[in-house]
């Protein structure tokens, strides 16, 4: 005979069972996905970390950090083995060969052998991706929050509206280096400049009276290309948040503020934008990373394999500043773990690269971050 | 809390109406002398999209008059009200296919008004209180500065006077420079007729406004309704039949969209014409 249960017993039966399965399920998946994770972060930082840290004072690389590229040479010398880079050795050799003609010894022999991109640092990737970023940003913040107004406040829903809301979600879908060639279409190769005369040996659209002052040579691989790449990429993100930032506002402000004999415009300027941006800026902060990370819609279009100049140096008209192309990290990337033959010396660049690359990507974002929760603290309701 | 209206001259008005002798309790009479008509509704017909809310309201509402409208949920009231400042204007779908609201004998639905305009002149409360995320002093110059009011001396002295005239100057004149959300329900809605008052509209309108407040706070709102009538004229739209009592002159009762009797307060409380807004107004439907 079974002992009397009362009627909330704990029982143990198959629904409880699979309960308890379905559960450990979704955590190991989430455990999973925070392994992976840390993997990722923690490779790269202990690896990393070797390249842009030392030992010894400062402990921060700073050749790494503030320098261009350079071959790297490794030779043995007088049974030494000796690694420089390529000014160092330049340096080191003529000294040297300068050394031995005045002790009227024979001409050392180095016997070097070099490797590309190993030595020297990724100043100028650092600065490429910090003016992409902040360029192309620019760009799609006020376009896509233009047309967030626009769609948001403006536009009453037809079957117009909703062809645009569908094109904006289908842009989001295009793969980046789909992107890339778009803006190696339009921006390199089509777009208009001021001032440029047309290669006559190439046909060039002109737009006939103003040939003379306006013709579609193309932007070639610049920074400007690069900007407008990547701002387009962005923008159904940008457009799509900023609507949703909108929206949030409640409506009472809005007619409280037309109560008041505010005009539409007046409304938004006052009353409805400045509270959307701390909601604007989070959607930007995922803009961000993206527009820093991605390779493909850059390498046609701003980004160079090596440039030792850098973006301000050197320009006859500061016109030429928005027409030059830049270095880029991730493009750096790219190139010293695809294009380069891999040896030791290759790794420590890749690691280095990616180390700076993700902690300028967290410190751009923690900007954001912190000028948003400023802006939420003002406009609190 | 409550204090009667201060008014000394209506009790004793011996030239009102016979009707006005009746006394609901607390409610005011009419100001000696004839009030003119400000705003003549005729041949009203409404629609939100293929649905008609209004249909042939006819009503002339008086200046410097309380006007109540009354009436269950989804009778029209608000949506009357919100023709009034054309606020309707920014839903999608909404038309006016027949009839005319006259203001001073201007048909704002002309084609030369300017809503902008019209507004700045009707000014509106709102059922939630909703003082903008700024300071207290921001919501209130918020109007002027609109308007392109830049000087100091005339902003400052506008809050001080708006605020007084809301009966919130004593209670937030020391911070003026904090937020507005800080403000307890009831203070938040002075707020709003505080901020309503700045432009000074000519007239007034309130959608529930004490529906979300409590009773102290909503009785502080009647009073400076009481006190406001000398000024403005205000349309006030209510779910409490008391307090259309307490601070209205004339009161419209509405159902399914339809005017059903519009007369003076005391009479529609006491002696209503019609069978409907008695049974309203004694609480047997609604």
């Amino acid at each position: 005979m079974n002992p009397v249960q009362h009627p909330f017993t704990a029982r143990k039966n198959r629904s409880r069972a699979l309960e308890k399965l379905t559960f450990w399920l979704f955590r190991l998946a989430t455990y999973l996905v925070l392994a992976c994770g840390f993997f990722v972060f923690g490779n790269i930082f202990i690896k990393g970390a070797g390249t842009v840290f030392k030992k010894s004072f400062p402990f921060v690389n700073t050749v790494f950090l503030t320098e261009a590229p350079e071959s790297l040479y490794v030779f043995t010398y007088q049974g030494t083995k000796m690694e420089l880079g390529d000014r160092d050795y330049r340096a080191f050799r003529a000294a040297e060969e300068a050394r031995a003609k005045a002790a009227g010894q024979p001409v050392p022999q180095f016997n070097a052998e070099s490797y590309v991109y190993s030595a020297g640092g990724i100043f100028p990737c650092i600065v490429g991706t910090v003016l992409l970023v902040v360029g192309s940003m620019a760009i799609a913040l006020v376009l896509g929050v233009c047309a967030a107004i626009y769609l948001n406040e403006y536009a009453r829903d037809g079957r117009f509206i909703r062809f645009v809301r569908l094109s904006i979600l289908n842009l989001a879908g295009v793969p980046s280096i789909v992107f890339g060639l778009f803006g190696f279409g339009l921006f390199v190769l089509f777009a208009p400049r001021l001032g440029v005369a047309p290669d006559p040996e190439k046909w060039h659209f002109r737009l006939w009276p103003l040939h003379q002052y306006v013709n579609f040579v193309g932007w070639g691989v610049s920074l400007i290309s690069g900007w407008f790449t990547l701002a387009f990429m962005v923008l159904p993100v940008i457009i799509t948040a900023s609507e949703e930032a909108l929206k949030s506002v409640p409506r009472g402000f809005r007619e409280g503020s037309l109560a008041l004999g505010a005009t539409k415009w007046q409304t938004i300027r006052k009353n409805v934008l400045p509270y959307a941006l701390p909601g604007i800026l989070t959607s930007s902060i995922l803009g961000i990373a993206r527009v820093a990370g991605e390779t493909a819609p850059i390498m046609f279009t701003a980004a160079f394999v090596v440039r030792d100049k850098l973006p301000w140096e050197g320009l006859d008209h500061w016109t030429d500043f928005f027409f030059q192309g830049v270095m880029a990290l991730p493009y750096h990337i790219y190139v010293v773990s695809s294009k380069i033959p891999q040896n030791e010396y290759t790794a420590r660049v890749q690691y280095g690269t990616a180390f700076v690359f993700l902690f300028l990507v967290a410190v751009i974002a923690l900007a954001s971050i912190l000028l948003r929760n400023r802006l939420r603290k003002r406009y609190q309701w | 809390m409550v204090t009667a209206p201060t008014s000394a001259a209506p009790m004793e008005n011996t030239a009102a109406p016979s009707t006005l002798t009746i006394k609901v309790p607390g409610a005011p009479a009419a100001d000696p002398g004839v009030a003119s008509t400000l705003i003549e509704i005729s041949d009203l017909d409404f629609y939100y999209g293929a649905k008609q809310a209004l249909f042939d309201v006819n009503l002339r509402l008086d200046e410097k008059r309380v006007t109540a409208f009354i009436g269950p949920s989804g009778c029209g009231k608000s949506t009357l009200l919100r023709c009034l400042n054309r606020m309707n204007d920014l839903i999608d779908g909404t038309a006016i296919r027949r009839g005319a609201i006259k203001v001073r004998g201007i048909d704002i639905y002309g084609a030369d008004v300017d809503p902008i305009e019209l507004r700045k002149r009707v000014g509106m409360v709102f059922q939630k209180s909703n003082p903008f995320p700024k300071s207290i002093y921001e919501n209130i110059t918020y109007g002027l500065r609109i308007q392109g009011v830049r000087s100091k001396t005339r902003l400052d002295e506008v809050v001080e006077r708006s605020l007084r005239g809301a009966a919130l100057w004593d209670e937030v004149k020391d911070r003026l420079h904090e937020s507005g959300l800080g403000l307890s329900g009831g203070q938040q809605q002075r707020l709003c007729i505080a901020r309503t008052i700045a432009v000074e509209p000519e007239i007034i309108l309130m959608d529930e406004p004490c529906s979300a407040l409590d009773p102290i706070a909503t009785a502080k709102v009647e009073e400076l309704i009481h006190a406001l009538k000398k000024q403005f004229t205000i349309i006030i739209v209510t779910h409490s039949m008391q307090q259309a009592a307490r601070c209205s002159d004339k009161t419209a009762f509405f159902y399914m969209g339809k005017l059903i009797e519009y007369a003076d307060t005391s009479t529609i409380f006491m002696n209503p014409a019609n069978p409907q807004t008695e049974a309203y107004v004694s609480g047997r439907f609604g």
